[in-house]
């Protein structure tokens, strides 16, 4: 590639004829790398972290980015001169080193509002995400924060239930809820599977799950699956007198088969439906729009988010998926357990939880929180936590995650030796236990274990639970963990 | 059968002394106690009656013991309820809700199917309790 100005001032911006004069110019000279630019309140922020290749400059990265990631093009172009082309472009304003990884980059990248349509995950993915990540200038990139401005967040309509409603509904406080997704997740016949559903939340979970790829299959077709959990539901809450729920994944090759079995679901008295992440940013919101016409709890799993999460040099970050997925309006989202079998740094985790759930997130390096958020009045997401969790970490889950949480014991309710409905009760009381001991001010971290074996006196399934299962954990090394922590943070 | 409502109705019922450390968190975290009894303890009842206001003034946990006491005198085969709300922004709802008192008996709930077309069904969660005026139901 002809560069034209390969001398001193490869950093600076071109002014006037000498800034449009056909050919090419490095990023910088184009103007998309601004160290003096002081970003609006208005604007929508980026943090970028960027590997560049041996001899970039990390400014000419930045700026790279900045450019590809809004007006630029490999040349330059004259008509740039019909714009108002000084403020489409984006500016790339700091580049810090990451602390203890050389080679790597973060870039803080500046946007201006109106590069971007209102009210559409769409289009911020297309503009930020859409065509840089290919560059060749760059070995690696990833987008590991966004900024999103008052003025924006506005117009978005927000998860359709929220944290607090949700609860109102299901009139549940003071405590995680339970769930659990219902296994073997392929192969059992809508009646089986039915059976499932009702011992599970008979025994004392909230909720059943569906998995991201129950959907309608030879061996259960969507409508016996619906008819016959909702039986579950209504028998389960005849039992016990409290309001259950099971999600029931709308997730189709269409929109028009979602909104065929949503609207189904509702008709037979759900109060939830769920959806995959893979169903794309728009029919999420579309969605999020039908939930909150017919006041519906929308959950989201996260299927598929590892191919673009997990790595930290390349990819996008999940806490850039969870301030999308507030936006765009969804009540659940799996996001991590810290203890389970899942990839989960506890750091990393409560920046995703901090983001779904707070009104206002503050800079946050050790948990990954790189700009201050405010959420203006969207509701808050109930975050999930699901995978290889059982009740012998009921303290570590409740210390690490909180309490606007569910709590999602598959294996850990439905291969309980005594059975499902014992192994729901199991999980109930252990959570219940826990949550009355650290109300009365009990040091739960270190006093966990024995809280959970006095509980087990009066609970023949929990004692069996904690024999079972009570030595188990997961202990490897997270991947995705924040730069600003002396060493990754092991899981407990 | 047991209804399963509240955040410990898992456990065996809650002593006095429990409640009272319950309360201190409540009130420890500037949430306002309230006491609600009810003999409809249907699922989805949101209203349950009111034992007074909201104590939002009450700051000790003993003062929230003797109204609890004199609910369970007025209505001692009801199910009574300590909830306490939380009036920070953008929670603005309750924090904890738990029962401590219950009915000598729980009939519990039928439930009725209505069988619609496709295979499909209506249905209703019916308390035994409520067939009987309130008042003369446990």
């Amino acid at each position: 590639m002809k560069v034209i100005d390969e001398r001193a001032g490869a950093k600076t911006a071109k002014t006037g004829a000498a800034r449009y004069k056909a050919g090419v110019l490095k990023y910088a000279q184009m103007g998309y790398w601004n160290p003096d630019y002081v970003p609006k309140e208005t604007d929508i922020l980026a943090l970028f972290r960027i590997t560049p290749q041996e001899g970039v400059e990390p400014e000419e990265a930045a700026a790279a980015v900045a450019g590809e990631s809004s007006t630029a093009t490999w040349t330059v172009v004259w008509t740039d001169r019909l714009t108002a082309c000084d403020r489409y472009r984006a500016k790339a304003f700091r580049v810090d080193p990451v602390p203890g990884s050389a080679g790597q980059y973060f870039a803080y990248i500046a946007y201006d509002l109106d590069l971007f349509e209102p009210g559409s995950i769409a289009n911020v993915s297309a503009s930020i995400i859409g065509n840089v990540f290919g560059f060749k200038p760059l070995k690696a990139l990833r987008l590991e924060d966004m900024r999103f401005p008052a003025a924006y967040v506005k117009t978005f309509p927000g998860p359709p239930t929220g944290i607090v409603v949700e609860r109102e509904r299901l009139d549940k406080f003071g405590r995680p809820l339970l769930g659990a997704t219902v296994k073997p997740k392929l192969g059992l016949s809508g009646k089986n599977y039915g059976r499932v559903v009702y011992e599970a939340l008979r025994g004392g979970l909230d909720f059943t799950k569906d998995d991201e790829n129950i959907n309608s299959q030879p061996f259960m077709h969507w409508r016996d699956r619906f008819l016959y959990c909702m039986e579950a539901v209504n028998r389960a809450q005849a039992a016990t007198g409290e309001v259950k729920g099971t999600y029931l994944n709308v997730t189709a090759g269409t929109m028009e088969a979602m909104y065929e079995r949503a609207e189904f679901a509702k008709e037979l008295g759900s109060v939830i439906v769920m959806i995959d992440l893979v169903i794309g940013y728009t029919a999420i919101q579309s969605m999020s729009n039908w939930a909150r016409r017919n006041d519906m709890i929308l959950h989201l799993h996260r299927a598929g988010h590892s191919t673009y999460t997990r790595q930290k040099t390349h990819g996008v970050s999940f806490r850039v998926i969870s301030k999308w997925m507030r936006l765009a309006g969804i009540d659940h989202i799996h996001a991590g357990t810290v203890v389970g079998k899942l990839e989960g740094d506890p750091n990393s985790v409560q920046g995703f939880y901090n983001v779904l759930r707070e009104e206002h997130n503050q800079v946050d390096l050790q948990r990954g929180i790189f700009f201050d958020q405010d959420w203006c009045g969207l509701r808050g997401v109930m975050p999930v936590a699901s995978g290889g969790i059982h009740a012998g970490q009921m303290h570590q889950l409740l210390h690490y995650l909180g309490e606007d949480v569910v709590l999602q014991f598959g294996g850990g309710t439905i291969g309980h030796p005594m059975g499902i409905v014992a192994g729901a009760e199991a999980n109930r009381v252990a959570l219940e236990a826990m949550v009355l001991a650290r109300n009365e001010g009990r040091d739960i971290w270190n006093e966990g274990p024995d809280i959970l074996q006095k509980a087990a006196r009066h609970c023949v399934p929990l004692q069996a639970a904690l024999d079972v299962w009570g030595e188990i954990t997961f202990n490897y090394e997270s991947t995705d963990t924040p730069d600003f922590v002396p060493t990754a943070t092991a899981a407990a | 059968m047991r209804l399963t409502q509240g955040t410990f109705s898992f456990l065996p019922d809650l002593t006095d002394e429990q409640i009272g450390a319950q309360v201190e968190y409540c009130l420890r975290n500037g949430w306002a106690v309230a006491i609600e009894y009810t003999d409809d303890p249907h699922p989805r009842n949101s209203y349950w009656e009111m034992f007074g206001l909201p104590m939002f003034d009450v700051r000790d946990a003993a003062g929230v013991m003797t109204e609890l006491r004199s609910c369970r005198q007025v209505f001692p085969e009801h199910y009574i309820k300590v909830n306490a709300f939380d009036s920070s922004h953008g929670r603005e709802s309750l924090r904890l809700s738990f029962i401590v008192s219950r009915p000598a008996r729980e009939p519990g709930f039928r439930l009725d199917r209505q069988e619609g077309p496709g295979r499909t069904m209506r249905y209703s969660t019916h308390s035994y309790a409520t067939d009987r005026p309130t008042g003369e139901r446990y």
